[in-house]
């Protein structure tokens, strides 16, 4: 065995079948003389490959360390991310999916609200499924910042003890949320897919797409809590408005070296042409090389604009200056899963495929009807954008009556 | 000026190709590169030195074929690769990661600016950076596409946002993330290339950093992978014929639902 110690294969068992090379994501198995070899600096210790052999060759010590008592955690909490005083949809997103965890665990759904002067926002909290509302008011919490945001969660959760964490995979939830995780000793995972509960272990299973989304991995976090959690847009689903339902507010106040930041904002700049953010649009229509220049783009906007959706853009439409990179969608853009997402003059490269493929409903329109995008499209229409788009955009208009 | 940049090496997504029959990565013969955000945060700590003079040290946690990261980074213009090495990191998280960094920045001294790519292609947690500056208590500001400028020991840089940008000030030292927006990468120059080559990288196990058993590798990990699977394959789509009018007059029909 290696100084690493936890993954060893027992070549007596082993049977050469490379089923194990198959499933390892870190491509770090071999079989050499029908025999399996893992390269230890390319093992991440995942398990996989314990998984997919049938000989039982392969053993996994996962450094199972003595059980903490962890039962002064309970609760399941939502931080609700407010702009402007106007709490974000993200974390309606989130109550919808934290009352079923918080149901399956026994404990209470909590709201987290950090603002200046926004006592009113936390009954839709409550209408949106929060037990309890945990409301820090202040001034120096008016807009996001890192240092205040992040004590201010740091001392509430160590005072409250949630057992479970749920932020958005936003600009603001990404920077807040893993700067608490280290500071609380907590385990993180970003950007779940799919979230679950082990009731026996109370374990919340988070999975999560991996390497460019073609594989995907549960992660749990065994002996930390609370056990935390990133989920993007559109992800998780609303849940329906309850005006009936009511929650206990708990009011906290901070000192001054709680509240106080190192960093000061100077200026907030609005600058998106259109007003709908491409990670929150239901609807996406983005265009690419296809449309063969910039001025093109306009009968892509016209159909966004029809459809009440977001304009999105392939990289390469980007790189040549036809769009602003707030546009860009896949790999080194946004990652956006609309409820439908209108691909047109786009290839379907994997870089752009990664950042769109969870979209519910696809529709490619490329003259190419060997383009890898209609592989993942749910409707492919083959043929020329400049005639289907326009046509398009006039059966939506007639049909939505604009 | 001393600047700091933390870079990862990953697989080269452009060279990987999908399976068409189990829909998974081919990841055989796939190139190792940096990861695409870092390249950023590479060249504008180039910059920052050629705009303030001083010396940008480029550290990476990584096997160690990860020293050809290090040389390309030394191509492109840094002064010197650091390569965190050791079987001890195996099976790091976010939390593991971001620690073992910060002892090898407390190791390398003092420095001004860290910079980081706002996420890492493989991953795409964006949690390293962030753990970074708080296990070294240091302000950060993430997402950053401009650096406005930098004197009496503050730095004015724009941060974006789904809206737009804000303008945050900050003291430094601190660490930055950095988006693609920020500037366009240059090419390795000729000269770059042969110091490259010839570049010393220093080399550091978790013995050399001092980091805490506890903290690193898969013992200092809170989070455990527990299932590897394959998602369903998308289905291949249903192709609609006709001219345009009327596969227009279909679609619009069959997405009826959705968009009213």
């Amino acid at each position: 065995m290696s100084d690493a110690g936890k993954i060893k294969i027992i070549l007596e068992k082993c049977g050469g079948c490379a089923l194990c090379v198959r499933v390892c994501p870190f491509g770090a198995i071999k079989v050499e003389n029908k025999k399996a070899i893992i390269d230890l600096s390319k093992c991440n210790l995942c398990g996989a490959c314990v998984d997919s052999c049938k000989f039982s060759a392969i053993i996994l010590e996962k450094g199972i360390v003595e059980k903490k008592d962890m039962s002064a955690y309970e609760d399941v909490w939502v931080f609700c991310e407010q702009k402007k005083g106007v709490v974000q949809t993200i974390s309606f997103e989130l109550l919808g999916e934290g009352r079923k965890l918080a149901k399956k665990l026994g404990g209470k759904l909590c709201a987290v609200l950090l603002g200046d002067n926004i006592e009113s926002k936390t009954d839709e909290l409550a209408w949106r499924g929060a037990d309890k509302i945990y409301l820090v008011d202040s001034p120096q919490l008016k807009y996001y910042q890192d240092d205040p945001y992040t004590k201010v969660l740091v001392e509430l959760a160590k005072e409250y003890k949630p057992e479970v964490m749920l932020c958005g995979a936003t600009t603001i939830g990404r920077s807040l949320i893993s700067r608490v995780a280290i500071t609380i000793d907590a385990g993180l995972t970003a950007d779940c897919t799919g979230l679950d509960i082990d009731e026996k272990e109370r374990l919340l299973l988070q999975t999560r797409p991996a390497f460019g989304g073609n594989i995907m991995a549960t992660i749990i976090t065994p002996n930390h809590r609370p056990q935390m959690a990133t989920v993007r847009h559109k992800v998780m689903k609303e849940p329906e408005l309850d005006k009936s339902r009511k929650a206990e507010v708990i009011r906290k106040k901070y000192p001054d070296n709680i509240l106080s930041t190192r960093t000061r904002i100077v200026d907030i700049v609005e600058e998106i042409e259109e007003t709908i953010n491409l990670s929150e649009a239901d609807i996406i229509v983005s265009g690419g090389r296809g449309l063969g220049g910039p001025n093109n783009f306009s009968i892509i906007k016209e159909l966004a604009k029809v459809l009440g959706g977001a304009v999105g853009a392939s990289r390469s439409t980007v790189d040549a200056g036809w769009m602003p990179y707030s546009h860009q969608v896949g790999q080194t853009g946004k990652t956006v899963c609309p409820k439908l997402y209108i691909a047109c003059g786009i290839s379907g490269q994997i870089q752009h495929l990664i950042g769109m493929q969870s979209s519910k409903v696809i529709v490619a329109i490329n003259k190419d009807s060997d383009a890898p995008i209609f592989k993942v499209a749910t409707y492919g229409i083959v043929g020329d954008l400049f005639e289907v788009v326009p046509a398009l955009t006039k059966e939506f208009r007639k049909l939505l009556k604009k | 000026m001393n600047i700091i940049v933390c870079i990862k090496q990953v697989p080269n997504t452009t060279d990987v190709k999908i399976d068409p029959v189990k829909n998974t990565l081919i990841r055989e013969g796939v190139e190792s590169i940096i990861n695409p955000f870092d390249t950023y945060a590479i060249e504008e700590a180039v910059r920052l030195k050629e705009r303030f003079s001083g010396k940008v040290t480029v550290v990476t946690m990584g096997p160690l074929q990860a020293e050809s990261a290090l040389r390309e980074a030394i191509s492109l213009g840094c002064d010197e690769g650091i390569l965190v090495s050791d079987r001890k990191f195996a099976g790091s998280d976010t939390w593991a990661t971001s620690y073992t960094l910060s002892r090898a920045i407390k190791k390398i001294g003092a420095f001004d600016i860290i910079l980081c790519g706002k996420q890492a292609s493989d991953g795409d947690t964006a949690q390293v950076g962030p753990g970074i500056s708080t296990h070294l208590d240091i302000p950060q500001v993430t997402y950053v596409k401009k650096i406005e400028e930098i004197k009496d020991n503050k730095a004015r840089v724009e941060r974006m946002t789904e809206e737009g940008y804000d303008v945050i000030e900050t003291p430094i030292p601190c660490l930055f993330t950095v988006v693609k927006e920020i500037n366009t990468p240059r090419l390795p120059s000729l000269k770059g290339m042969m110091r490259a080559r010839s570049a010393q990288i220093i080399q550091w196990t978790a013995a050399d950093i001092n980091a805490d058993p506890k903290n690193i590798g898969l013992d200092g990990s809170p989070t455990r992978v527990v299932k590897i699977f394959t998602p369903p394959p998308r289905k291949g789509g249903e192709i609609l014929r006709g001219d345009a009018a009327e596969v227009s007059n279909k679609l619009t029909e069959l997405l009826k639902d959705i968009v009213i």
